[in-house]
């Protein structure tokens, strides 16, 4: 069996973790292929379904990044995502769905170094966690 | 009793309203809810421990609203319901008269909304005892068994959303679970839909949920749902010091922020 290589989905915001890794790739820093980037508008777009849809479709961590505070394109945007992460936080823990799998980051346009390394580690975290079975098992039951 | 049937057949004989929605005997042990519009009916009236039903629900029901300014029987929980239901901007002052019922059974007349704001001000709102004990043995689960508990009463759930249908919140006219494009939540009751579907309940009622449990006591397999509001309710208060329900223009926690807000969980 070939080794396990993590599944990362990562949702940017446009204007600065987008940057940001553009900025990696533009800089030649090199760092873990595993991540998949899609990109929106705003971290305050990034809709809590969008995660689900992200486990469902088989990825083992997350990560949901954007301007810091006081940089958001839309002046605000952040500050509303943060308070959602908040309460989607606990309810996910709550509910016991493994909040180590999602990662949450302010990654400007100038932090191309900061994403590199973000990246890397999510990655290796989630070497370290495996598989998200949990979840995926749930998907292959059937209707009961 | 007698002070609300009482005080019913004042305002239908005065066409001071053209409803009272109260509490009526029904089967068994249980009350139903009864909508009398006769001043001679109002002896259908009942007011007892087995009212537990959360009448704001038909509130904003267009059935309902087409019978004419109404009088709501209301207890506690209901006036925290329609507080939260005048913040979103769903009821005004003067569109309802609210007939308080007072957690010993007796009659409260509010002159207007701000009126109920002062009373349950005054008032503690605790969980049931049942529900606490229940909260706390979750938390005190490591996580694998929580999903393990929630995965086992999740699987019972056949999405007959009787807990949207009970709730006097979910007054979206098109739900999310009825939009096929993109299609977010399966329309079988499958498990992962099952999650998604308790999820995304929680979270558009989170922040706005009174905690009335009327939906945990709506659910046919006895799917403690009411636990997930209850839990996010106690999140919120402690994150951002706001409750729902308490005031007639009161904070939407997730429409707000605070630049102070925690973020230690962020990198």
């Amino acid at each position: 069996m070939s080794e396990f290589e993590p599944k990362i989905v990562a949702f940017v915001c446009n204007w600065c973790t987008y940057a940001g890794a553009d900025l990696t790739g533009t800089s030649r820093i090199k760092y873990a292929p595993n991540v998949r980037m899609i990109r929106l508008p705003c971290t305050g777009r990034i809709d809590f379904m969008l995660l689900l849809k992200a486990f469902d479709q088989g990825a083992d961590g997350i990560i949901v990044s954007g301007c810091h505070p006081n940089d958001c394109h839309y002046t605000a945007g952040n500050f509303h995502a943060r308070r959602r992460w908040i309460v989607f936080r606990s309810l996910l823990d709550f509910l016991g769905i493994d909040t180590r799998r999602v990662y949450f980051a302010w990654v400007s346009a100038a932090e191309g170094a900061k994403w590199a390394e973000l990246v890397n580690l999510v990655a290796e975290e989630i070497q370290k966690l495996g598989p998200y079975d949990e979840y995926k098992n749930l998907m292959s039951r059937g209707i009961e | 009793m007698e002070e609300l049937r009482k005080k019913a057949r004042e305002l239908l004989e005065s066409q001071a309203v053209k409803v009272i929605i109260g509490y009526g005997k029904g089967s068994s042990d249980q009350a139903r809810t009864v909508f009398i519009r006769k001043p001679e009916a109002v002896d259908k009236l009942i007011q007892d421990e087995s009212c537990v039903q959360n009448l704001a629900v038909y509130l904003l029901k267009p059935e309902v609203k087409a019978l004419g300014k109404p009088a709501i029987v209301a207890k506690p929980a209901v006036l925290r319901t329609i507080l939260q239901l005048a913040s979103e901007n769903q009821i005004k002052d003067g569109e309802l008269v609210v007939l308080g019922i007072s957690p010993d059974n007796k009659l409260i007349e509010f002159p207007d909304l701000k009126a109920v704001e002062d009373y349950v001000s005054g008032l503690s709102f605790e969980y049931s005892d049942a529900d606490k004990a229940l909260l706390e043995k979750l938390e005190k689960m490591d996580r694998a068994e929580r999903f393990k508990f929630w995965q086992e009463q999740f699987s019972k759930c056949i999405k007959c959303y009787a807990c949207r249908a009970s709730c006097p919140l979910c007054y979206c006219s098109r739900c999310v679970v009825e939009c096929n494009q993109p299609q977010w939540i399966p329309v079988a009751p499958h498990q992962v839909g099952n999650l998604e579907w308790h999820i995304v309940r929680a979270m558009h009622l989170a922040g706005r949920c009174v905690n009335c449990g009327d939906c945990g006591r709506a659910c046919p397999v006895g799917i403690p749902v009411h636990l997930l509001g209850e839990k996010l309710a106690e999140e919120i208060f402690k994150s951002f010091g706001l409750k729902s329900g308490t005031k007639v223009q009161g904070e939407y926690a997730l429409g707000s922020w605070k630049l102070e807000d925690k973020e230690d969980f962020i990198r």
